[in-house]
């Protein structure tokens, strides 16, 4: 897989921690191996929108990456009511359902982003920067940190 | 079964496979099944309800399934192995989710059910209202088969004709 310059957090240039929500292991799979390649940290996985909230926190990650159609709960679900405990959460849906109302409806619910699959690793590493906004750096490409 | 659905799903396949198998895939065949299904191995199947309803299957041989499944697992995979059911499933997932997003913003309104696996070798024959619709995609790795069965479902059908499209 393709390696980016590693995004690290700003205000200690840890590893950014990434919790991932898919009911698909090879999903979860596939997206552990991007944001590794990106030099993010894989703080927790869950494969529905229930176990996702305990995960959150639990695990307290810099961003969630969500799926939305799952069993239990389903990610737009799951996004707003970890928004509502932690109104600071990055969530970035990641579906393959990709319709307008579906966008919409998770970035009204409290979602920052959204992807569609299948996820090209060079779009998810924009979103991710994007996302983070101030609190992510990019490493240097000398590999000094930030 | 009418092109404005069954294209959305072709489109949708082409592009998730290519770009996932990172190479070009076209269209060997295109065909009605009418004598019913026949499963050629690894097959998931997603069921769609709303608008329109019905199913899709994406279907490969086993030994397709287990190159397909190594690619994107990036490793040899033993044949045993979940990783390859569960494979087909995000590519049944992606094809659908992708396909489902087009038909929604061109106003059809649709629920994807999660993928099943399916293990019949035997399907349900078309019928007057339901036409299966077996599309065969030439890739790198061999050949993907995906079965298409939808129909409007009657609300849908009745909206149709009120409106005269």
């Amino acid at each position: 897989m393709e390696q980016f310059a590693a995004v690290k957090r700003s205000k200690d240039g840890q590893p950014v921690r990434y919790l991932i929500v898919d009911d698909s292991v090879f999903a979860r799979k596939n997206l552990a191996r991007m944001v590794e390649s990106f030099g993010g940290q894989v703080a927790g996985e869950a494969g529905d929108g229930l176990t996702a909230i305990s995960e959150f926190d639990r695990t307290h990650p810099d961003i969630v990456l969500m799926d939305i159609t799952m069993p239990q709960m389903e990610g737009i679900e799951a996004a707003e009511k970890i928004v509502q405990a932690h109104p600071e959460a990055r969530v970035v849906m990641v579906s393959s359902v990709g319709y307008q109302e579906n966008i919409v409806a998770a970035l009204q619910r409290g979602a920052r982003h959204f992807v569609q699959k299948p996820v090209k690793p060079e779009v998810l590493y924009e979103v991710i920067k994007y996302v983070l906004g101030e609190d992510g750096a990019v490493a240097n490409a000398a590999g000094a940190g930030i | 079964m009418k092109m404005e659905l069954i294209q959305p799903f072709i489109n949708s396949a082409d592009a998730v496979l290519s770009q996932g198998l990172q190479g070009t895939t076209q269209v060997a065949s295109l065909s009605m099944e009418e004598e019913g299904y026949h499963r050629k191995g690894v097959a998931g199947m997603v069921a769609l309800s709303g608008d329109v309803e019905g199913r899709i299957v994406l279907d490969l041989d086993p030994q397709t399934a287990l190159r397909v499944a190594s690619h994107y697992a990036g490793a040899d995979l033993p044949e045993s192995d979940d990783l390859i059911k569960e494979t087909i499933f995000e590519l049944a997932n992606q094809v659908v989710g992708n396909a489902v997003s087009a038909l929604n913003d061109q106003g059809f309104h649709f629920r994807v059910h999660p993928p099943l696996l399916l293990t019949s070798n035997e399907g349900d024959k078309s019928s007057e209202d339901v036409e299966a619709l077996m599309i065969c995609f030439e890739t790198s790795l061999g050949n993907v088969f995906m079965n298409v069965a939808l129909r409007y479902n009657k609300r849908r059908m009745a909206d149709h004709a009120a409106t005269g499209k």
